[in-house]
């Protein structure tokens, strides 16, 4: 077995050193029904890399790659470029195959680029302090949510109708659990001021989006305003990271919680996992976070260095007063996030975000154009929702025969909110004119 | 002139090797690399766009007003900042890194490899389900082994880590109880004193009560303070243990407590974080539990990633499997599978969604290739080489440090800090071992032994590599029984001396912020 480096003589001498008789010996403790003689019914015995490569690979080619064709799916998770560099970055064994940074003076390779995450991720949000990363924007939702109960005492937090239900389902599940109240406002496709009508002094948060799910930009300063006028905080929900460079960021708009999903920097789709769940606050709320915080000090002979901090808010001191009992959370999807972040730099953000919205305008346009279509998002960045004359579910399945990827229906995601003609699909910097153009003409074709 | 026959002479014995300050901060191969808000500027990028073509932007006014001011790297740069960086970090391809509880053992590069195949890395979790059916076949695969590894009916693959499992699992209790009617009453979860952290604060997340219960002389549930914690049982919800338990021990009386929990009304939760020790040995099924989370980042080697992402699919009882969280995948009679996204038809008792999509799939494609490697046979091997390689460290260290229960132990050998003169304290012992060129163990856990070392060499150490390790670790032991003053200096030889956490949290600094120029004098 290439993976084991014991030899046959090593066991036995260890077996001798130990003084026991064999490994059945350490099992001793086991109850006489439980133990498996033999190896566990059912299962094939181990094979070489060869072997395996070949079974997985048969499974990989039934899945169509999303760099195969046109692709034009969002909703939560996007087709990027991700740099090369980057990949070989996070494959460095000291990155790849080192643990959470628990002795600060033999990881500071990680604990850096921790606090360069954090730093790059409170400027992006423009919001004064960033956590280390939860495991995916929609957990992180969650926690927002319970962390703002905690800081109001309150018992009520309020979902926008264009909040993403993956991330109110997740949401919505973890208040429950705590018999926090959750009110759900009606899906709508530009509805997110509909938050400000909503809150009242019972009320802890307001949780908005912007991108939302139908791709919606709204400038949720008003909601801010309302918000803290009863006392109660803001929650500033983003699925597509590369906005930031573009549209107005939760700091602007008054946030006291920034939370998304930082995907679509450095990472790749891989079918919805790893991502990397990204929670920004005021400095006020900071000692209410959850997860972990990287933060500056000292060493023996005063030279500066990183080490993980403010922990009695965490599970392994405060146990069951833990501000969240997360432990591990989504390191090298941080790594991969800052070092494409690191690459990009600012000004490259900002260019790449209005790449990715002037191939949104331009799909926007040529979809359009063919009889029938009606673009229903007023404002995006670059993703919005469309109505067919027809149901999505079948004209995304004859655009999958045309070889395009057309987006998702929006019923699988609403389903039951009467939205069976509309379709939810984005565009990014990897999307081409040609792209665009074959998705109109085969959308034409269709209906 | 003649050439130098013999090579470039060495260092003169008249020079001496100590503390040489260098002008750039490196020493030698460890490069001083600042922060990249130091070393870059806004201008500067590591990637080449197209020009924007300069469409009028449809955002309606929701732009944002202040640029990131955010650095970027040229590409040299980038790499060599990252490289230097990861230089100052110990890892698990460098040697042993034996954290107790955490199976830091061999990450296979083949399942790197797969998991970047087109096919598995740059799918959609929103795709047309045609589209990904090999995904979802891997997804039905990787379930398959899991169920039959643990002989348990039912799985829950979505949980992204292992505190995110024991979430899913007691929420899957939390829901039974609903539907039993008694969510209100049955509040009270036991919690023995050793487990670890995210157990008592899972079952705070979950609505409960956290009960604690005593340990024994050996290490394992007391079962006289099970039993009289069960007296009254009307408000019992649950139980949740790990097993093999956090002291390295396998439980005894797993089967009673099983029974106990059961007959006063309760569900079994196992926290399987040291499933490792007995994948391919015991079934975790027949010993009476109801829901167990599985670490693909501990057991099937998923890497660690400097604190993740991890994977905590949750095998379920036959009692809790229907409350199971969405999504999950079936096969339908025409062979297709599909995903169950919707809380309806065989979802309709399901406790909901406990993220965005299916689950940590760059995971599951790493873990089912490492499962796949191994089979039957090498899982069972690797489980007894760990269980080997801890007694082995057991029994060569325990003259010189103090083993706080007799017998043999599981996949971890556990010592407390007893043999140490005053003064000298665990954490003393784990920076001498920096030292030596190893990752400490795991130390002050578990919380019921004082002092506690914790040690997991997992089984991907060779003997030699262990003998170097107990070498190591002995001499610091004696040191340290001896009172050497020495050790409460250490690390002396890595990247950084010790550093000062209390500072660190007494006025936290938790980002780069522009340093602030004094103004100048203004003269008198």
């Amino acid at each position: 077995m290439r993976y084991l480096p014991l030899t046959a003589d090593d066991r036995a001498d260890m077996l001798k050193t130990i003084g026991a008789k064999s490994v059945d010996d350490f099992y001793a403790d086991v109850p006489e029904s439980a133990r498996l003689h033999g190896t566990v019914d059912g299962l094939p015995n181990h094979q070489g890399e060869l072997a395996v490569e070949r079974h997985m690979s048969k499974l990989a080619a039934k899945n169509r790659a999303a760099s195969s064709g046109p692709f034009f799916v969002g909703a939560g998770a996007y087709k990027h470029h991700v740099p090369a560099s980057v990949d070989m970055i996070i494959q460095r064994s000291e990155f790849l195959t080192t643990y959470t940074p628990y002795q600060p003076e033999i990881a500071q390779g990680t604990l850096q680029t921790l606090f360069e995450f954090q730093t790059q991720v409170a400027a992006l949000t423009a919001m004064d302090v960033a956590n280390a990363s939860m495991y995916d924007g929609s957990t992180a939702c969650a926690e927002a949510a319970v962390m703002a109960t905690r800081a109001t005492r309150r018992k009520k937090v309020i979902l926008s109708g264009g909040l993403h239900p993956h991330y109110a389902a997740a949401t919505k599940m973890l208040c429950e659990a705590q018999g926090i109240e959750v009110v759900q406002l009606e899906h709508a496709i530009d509805g997110e001021l509909a938050l400000a009508d909503a809150v009242d002094d019972q009320t802890a948060c307001l949780i908005g989006q912007s991108p939302n799910t139908f791709g919606t930009v709204t400038d949720l300063s008003p909601v801010a305003e309302a918000a803290h006028g009863k006392g109660a905080l803001l929650v500033s929900v983003f699925t597509e990271a590369v906005s930031l460079g573009l549209v107005t960021p939760p700091g602007e708009m008054g946030a006291d919680i920034a939370v998304g999903e930082g995907q679509s920097i450095g990472n790749g789709l891989n079918f919805g996992g790893p991502y990397v769940g990204l929670f920004a606050c005021t400095q006020k709320l900071v000692r209410q976070m959850p997860g972990r915080l990287c933060g500056e000090t000292t060493d023996a002979d005063g030279k500066r260095g990183f080490v993980l901090t403010l922990s009695t808010r965490e599970q392994h001191i405060r146990r069951d007063k833990a501000t969240s009992n997360i432990c591990t959370n989504s390191g090298l999807c941080t790594l991969a996030f800052t070092a494409h972040m690191t690459l990009l730099g600012g000004k490259g953000l900002e260019q790449l975000a209005v790449l990715n919205h002037e191939a949104a305008c331009d799909l926007a346009d040529a979809l359009a154009a063919v009889p029938g279509v009606e673009i229903l998002t007023p404002r995006f960045f670059n993703e919005f929702a469309f109505r067919t004359p027809m149901n999505a579910e079948a004209v995304l399945a004859m655009l999958d025969e045309a070889g395009i990827v057309g987006g998702v229906r929006a019923s699988r995601l609403f389903p039951g909110d009467h939205m069976g003609d509309v379709i939810l699909c984005a565009a990014t910097e990897c999307t081409t004119q040609e792209d665009i153009a074959a998705y109109a003409a085969a959308l034409k074709e269709i209906i | 002139m003649t050439m130098n026959t013999q090579g470039r002479p060495t260092t003169p014995e008249s020079v001496s090797m100590s503390s040489i300050e260098t002008v750039s901060g490196s020493r030698g191969l460890l490069q001083a690399e600042g922060l990249i808000f130091e070393i870059g500027t806004p201008e500067t990028t590591g990637v080449d766009l197209p020009a924007p073509k300069g469409t009028k932007n449809r955002l309606g006014g929701v732009a944002r007003k202040q640029p990131t001011g955010l650095p970027g790297l040229s590409e040299p740069q980038a790499v060599r900042h990252y490289m230097r960086l990861s230089q100052k970090n110990y890892a698990i391809d460098l040697g042993l890194f034996p954290l107790g509880s955490c199976t830091m053992k061999h990450n296979p590069r083949l399942n790197e490899k797969i998991a970047r195949l087109p096919g598995f890395g740059d799918i959609h979790p929103l795709q047309p389900q045609a589209t990904v059916q090999g995904a979802l076949e891997l997804i039905d695969e990787l379930a398959t082994w899991l169920k039959t590894l643990t002989n348990m009916p039912a799985v829950a693959m979505s949980p992204k880590a292992g505190a995110h499992g024991e979430f899913c699992g007691m929420m899957t209790i939390r829901q039974a109880l609903i539907a039993r009617g008694e969510v209100e009453t049955r509040k009270r979860v036991l919690v023995p004193e050793s487990a670890h952290g995210t157990n008592p604060a899972t079952a705070v997340q979950c609505g409960f009560i956290v009960d604690e219960i005593k340990a024994n002389k050996r290490g394992r549930v007391d079962m006289e303070d099970l039993k009289a914690k069960l007296e009254k049982s009307d408000d019992i919800a649950g139980i949740m243990l790990t097993n093999p338990n956090t002291c390295g021990l396998f439980e005894t009386d797993i089967k009673e407590i099983a029974d106990l929990i059961h007959e006063a009304g309760g569900y079994f939760y196992c926290d399987g974080a040291n499933f490792n020790a007995i994948v391919g040995r015991v079934r975790p099924g027949d010993l009476g539990i109801d829901a167990m989370h599985i670490n693909l980042h501990k057991t099937f080697s998923t890497p660690h990633g400097g604190g993740g992402p991890g994977s905590g699919p949750t095998v379920l009882s036959e009692a809790l499997a229907p409350y199971a969280p969405v999504p999950f995948v079936v096969k339908d009679a025409d062979g297709m599978f599909r995903l169950v996204e919707d809380i309806e038809g065989v979802a309709s008792e399901s406790f909901g969604r406990m993220a965005a999509f299916h689950g940590q799939m760059g995971m599951f494609v790493r873990a089912l290739t490492y499962i796949l490697s191994h089979g039957a046979d090498g899982l069972k091997q690797a489980s007894e080489d760990a269980v080997l390689n801890a007694n082995y460290v057991q029994a060569r260290l325990k003259s010189v440090m103090t083993a706080p229960f007799d017998g043999y132990c599981m996949h971890e050998a556990l010592f407390s800090d007893a043999f140490t003169a005053e003064g000298i304290e665990t954490i003393d012992i784990a920076k001498a071992l920096i030292d030596e060129g190893y990752h400490p163990m795991t130390m002050y856990f578990p919380l019921v032994v004082h002092g506690a070392m914790l040690i997991e060499p997992t089984e991907s150490e060779s003997k030699a590599e262990l003998d170097r390790f107990c070498d190591a670790l002995e001499s610091i032991a004696r040191r340290a029984a001896q009172g050497d003053e020495a050790l409460k200096g250490a690390p002396y030889l890595a990247p950084m001396r010790r550093l000062d956490e209390t500072k660190a949290a007494r006025k936290p600094v938790l980002k780069w912020e522009e340093p602030v120029v004094a103004p100048p004098v203004a003269a008198e």
